[in-house]
């Protein structure tokens, strides 16, 4: 009798825990941050503390950098462009694009990366928040302010390349993100709820999404109060929104003995821990995924 | 004061004290600390924890706090093993004193002031001691090896049911003793490497390092030994357990000769991933598979004997089917320890060889954080099972007997491994799911994770409550227990005596009313070993 009651209790946990999580077709209002995607920020030359570490960094040089992370409409307007300029090509299920190729040394886990076409974006993916008509692409209504995703390592780089920027080097990103006083944060050394997008940070998308995390607008942490939810101010050292959690950002370093390229940030699917500025993760270059992103720079 | 005394000799001289005290501040120290990740976080519990005992937990040294958050139960979980290892197997018994003494300084000084170091505040004399304390742990281990020697003739076994060489030798108490000095060996791997702390080598944690393509000596022999150790905390494990169900006849002596091989090729292969990494992997697989087939060799011979036993104590000659399995079941301790035995191969094992072999397809797919999430689930289920077991062991060791013993025993199967399952079922779902569809997935996984782990913390609350009701009883189970290791040393002190009268009556030349006045005394030293 008493393992009757023990069966019937699990399977009633499990009932009562698969039905706690239903998927939603929620859309998120469009929520205006007042933050630009089009502007930049100066990150200059110096010294920086780098790594978990710590270990002093020289950047010889000034570069910009995007203050947010690509919006899924800038994302459409480039498609639109590079689709009458020819520098992609899109097929039933994908975008693809031209990539020169890597140098192969055949080390282990490597993978060979030849010259040829590339997927870009994927095309049939629920998470996508562009839309093609079958002549121009344009971005999801609610989610035109919300970072570009499903975006693969090739993705945004043609984005970059097509505007004659480039994908951030790690060194470059780190140093963006955390300026030179070594903070493990953009905005400081604690992380609060309010700070960023992550993992049940039960941030106001959160809760319009029925409790499963979504992306939030860029620029969406910064000291404003939406509905009823107070965001902190939550920039780096240089004014740069979205430097942790949200979407991990591509960047652009391509090393020897491996195929794989880096992401930084952490992202809305991510424990607080994770979005520590020196946190790396990466993906093979075709790789895309909802919680992942990118953002540019100009020399 | 007596009344403290006579507790306190139950806490640090009865096996059964000893191994309660390690288990309770395990028990302490998981529900303490897992309040500082996972869903605590998100409830805001961490917060309310880490403000009220007062920890400084500063981002950039997270790792290092991990790191000796690990070690400091490690020590408690090794402790644990080498009080069953002392009890159960023969030797004498000033050398079980000595090591469960060594042993148990060494590791309350490695776990207070070591936790101390890394979460109250960086006194540097703290972490000397937390290293003080390591090390004897590590002298205790060298003390276990030498009274787990197996050549002495004393320890040779004749019982042809019991593996054993032509000469004698115990091959059940070799195993013991190679897991022993395995382990000594690869504690010194990591000690070695963690001396070059601050001096070449940073803090980092393995799973971090999963797609480096170029990994240093260092990173290397620090990802051996972690693995090393929890592989041979494995291997002890199964021979404790081994011993407890009275492993024996044709099976044990099958099994023996498969472990020690296991154990020495394993372990010389991780030492090896430093020097030779491709081909050590191939030697690691080598030497896994005669170790694990070992451990399925006492889950058959247990699920064979412990139904037999029930069958015939409850006097049916030729069971069906479903009245053995019956029988199997009714002691959820017994087919516990050795389900999760069987269990582990669907969650860790085998989950880990499909892993290994489809790595390219199926984890190298995934951004490297999710693969690390695979692995530190597949390690954390790891480390939980064998905990599982190892309370299975001390459970029925402290007597938990009737309604009690089945309650403890199933809640513990059912929910431990309803918490594997799904994290099993999470660690695995790009493999049926795609990352935009995932959510409900994640978070029924999660939650299931949480429930079956919670119930099974809830569980073993209960029990320490119980024992610490106990202990306020005068005449409680403690006091027994107390009483019982009492007279079994009492009783080896006199085996010893009655030993060395032997020696002096064989070494002397004795008058015949000295004779007289020996035999007697061997007579009443008989008569007390035998009581």
């Amino acid at each position: 009798m008493k393992h009757r009651i023990i069966v019937v209790m699990v399977i009633t946990i499990i009932i009562v825990g698969c039905s706690s999580a239903a998927v939603t077709d929620t859309v998120p209002p469009l929520i205006k941050t007042g933050v630009d995607p089009d502007t930049w920020a100066l990150v200059p030359a110096g010294e920086f503390l780098m790594g978990l570490h710590a270990h002093e960094t020289l950047v010889d040089y000034d570069y910009k950098f995007m203050v947010t992370d690509v919006t899924n409409s800038q994302y459409a307007d480039y498609l639109n462009q590079a689709l009458a300029e020819g520098t992609i090509k899109i097929t039933d299920t994908e975008i693809t694009g031209y990539y020169p190729g890597d140098v192969f040394r055949g080390y282990d886990h490597e993978v060979e990366i030849s010259p040829g076409e590339y997927p870009h974006i994927p095309l049939t993916d629920d998470g996508l928040r562009i839309a093609y008509d079958g002549d121009s692409f344009s971005a999801l209504a609610g989610y035109e302010n919300h970072p570009m995703v499903l975006v693969t390592w090739y993705g945004a780089k043609a984005y970059c390349d097509f505007f004659n920027w480039r994908l951030p080097t790690e060194i470059e990103w780190e140093k963006a993100a955390r300026g030179t006083d070594g903070r493990p944060f953009p905005w400081g050394s604690e992380l609060e709820l309010n700070n960023a997008n992550f993992y049940s940070s039960h941030d106001l998308i959160e809760k319009i999404m029925d409790g499963l995390n979504d992306t939030t607008p860029v620029g969406f942490f910064n000291g404003n109060t939406y509905e009823d939810y107070q965001t902190l101010d939550s920039p780096s050292p240089y004014g740069i929104y979205d430097m942790a959690g949200n979407v991990w950002q591509w960047t652009g370093d391509v090393y020897e003995n491996q195929h794989y390229r880096y992401m930084r940030g952490g992202s809305k699917a991510d424990y607080g821990y994770n979005l520590r500025v020196w946190t790396r993760n990466n993906a093979g270059p075709e790789y895309f995924g909802p919680s992942v992103g990118f953002r540019c720079v100009q020399d | 004061m007596k009344a403290i005394t006579k507790r306190f000799q139950y806490f640090f001289q009865s096996t059964n004290g000893l191994a309660l005290v390690a288990i309770a501040l395990v028990s302490l120290i998981t529900a303490v600390w897992g309040m500082l990740s996972g869903p605590m976080v998100e409830w805001g519990i961490k917060d309310v924890v880490v403000r009220v005992t007062g920890m400084t937990l500063l981002e950039a040294e997270r790792e290092g706090r991990i790191i000796m958050l690990y070690h400091s139960i490690a020590m408690a979980v090794v402790a644990l093993l080498v009080y069953f290892i002392t009890d159960v197997v023969p030797m004498k018994k000033h050398e079980q004193t000595t090591i469960n003494a060594t042993i148990t300084v060494g590791y309350l000084t490695a776990m207070i002031f070591g936790l101390w170091f890394a979460y109250f505040g960086h006194n540097f004399i703290f972490h000397g001691l937390f290293l003080v304390g390591q090390s004897l742990v590590f002298f205790s281990g060298i003390l276990l090896a030498a009274a787990l020697w197996p050549w002495r003739k004393k320890y040779h076994v004749t019982d042809p049911d019991y593996s054993h060489t032509s000469k004698g030798v115990d091959l059940e108490r070799v195993a013991f003793f190679t897991m022993a000095v395995a382990t000594l060996g690869s504690a010194t791997f990591g000690a070695v490497t963690g001396s070059y702390w601050g001096n070449g080598h940073e803090t980092f944690l393995a799973e971090d390092l999963i797609r480096e393509p170029l990994k240093t000596a260092l990173q290397l022999a620090i990802i051996g030994h972690l693995h090393i150790m929890l592989t041979l905390i494995g291997i002890a494990t199964t021979l404790i357990i081994g011993k407890w169900l009275d492993f024996k006849r044709i099976l044990h002596k099958i099994a023996m000769p498969l472990m020690i091989l296991g154990t020495i090729v394993i372990t010389l292969a991780v030492w090896a991933v430093v020097p030779y990494e491709p081909y050590a992997h191939i030697f690691i697989y080598v030497g896994a598979v005669p170790a694990m087939f070992a451990a399925l060799l006492l889950v058959i011979y247990t699920w064979g004997k412990v139904p037999r036993e029930r069958l015939k104590e409850l006097g049916i000659e030729k069971a069906n089917f479903w009245e053995w399995i019956k029988a199997l079941f009714h002691d959820p301790l017994k087919f516990g320890a050795t389900w999760q035995m069987v269990f582990m191969n669907f969650t860790v094992s085998g989950v880990g060889i499909f892993m290994a072999v489809t790595l390219e397809e199926t984890m190298r797919v995934m951004p490297s954080r999710e693969e690390r999430i695979t692995l530190t689930g597949h390690w954390h289920i790891l480390a939980s099972i064998i905990a599982t077991i190892i309370l299975f062991y001390f459970a029925d060791k402290i007597g938990l007997k009737g309604k009690v013993r089945q309650w403890f025993g199933w809640l513990i199967i059912i929910f431990s491994d309803l918490a594997f399952a799904a994290v099993t079922i999470f660690s695995l779902k790009r493999l049926f799911i795609s990352e935009s569809a995932q959510q409900p997935l994640v978070n029924t996984t999660m939650l299931l994770a949480d429930i079956g782990l919670a119930t099974v913390l809830v569980v073993l609350a209960a029990f320490m409550l119980w024992r610490l009701i106990d202990l306020l009883k005068a005449k409680g189970h403690w006091a027994s227990e107390l009483t019982e290791s009492e007279h079994k040393l009492a009783k080896a002190e006199a085996e010893l005596q009655v030993q060395n009268l032997n020696k002096l009556a064989a070494s002397l030349d004795l008058s015949e009313t000295e004779k007289e006045l020996l035999e007697t005394l061997q007579s009443n030293l008989g008569q007390e070993v035998s009581q």
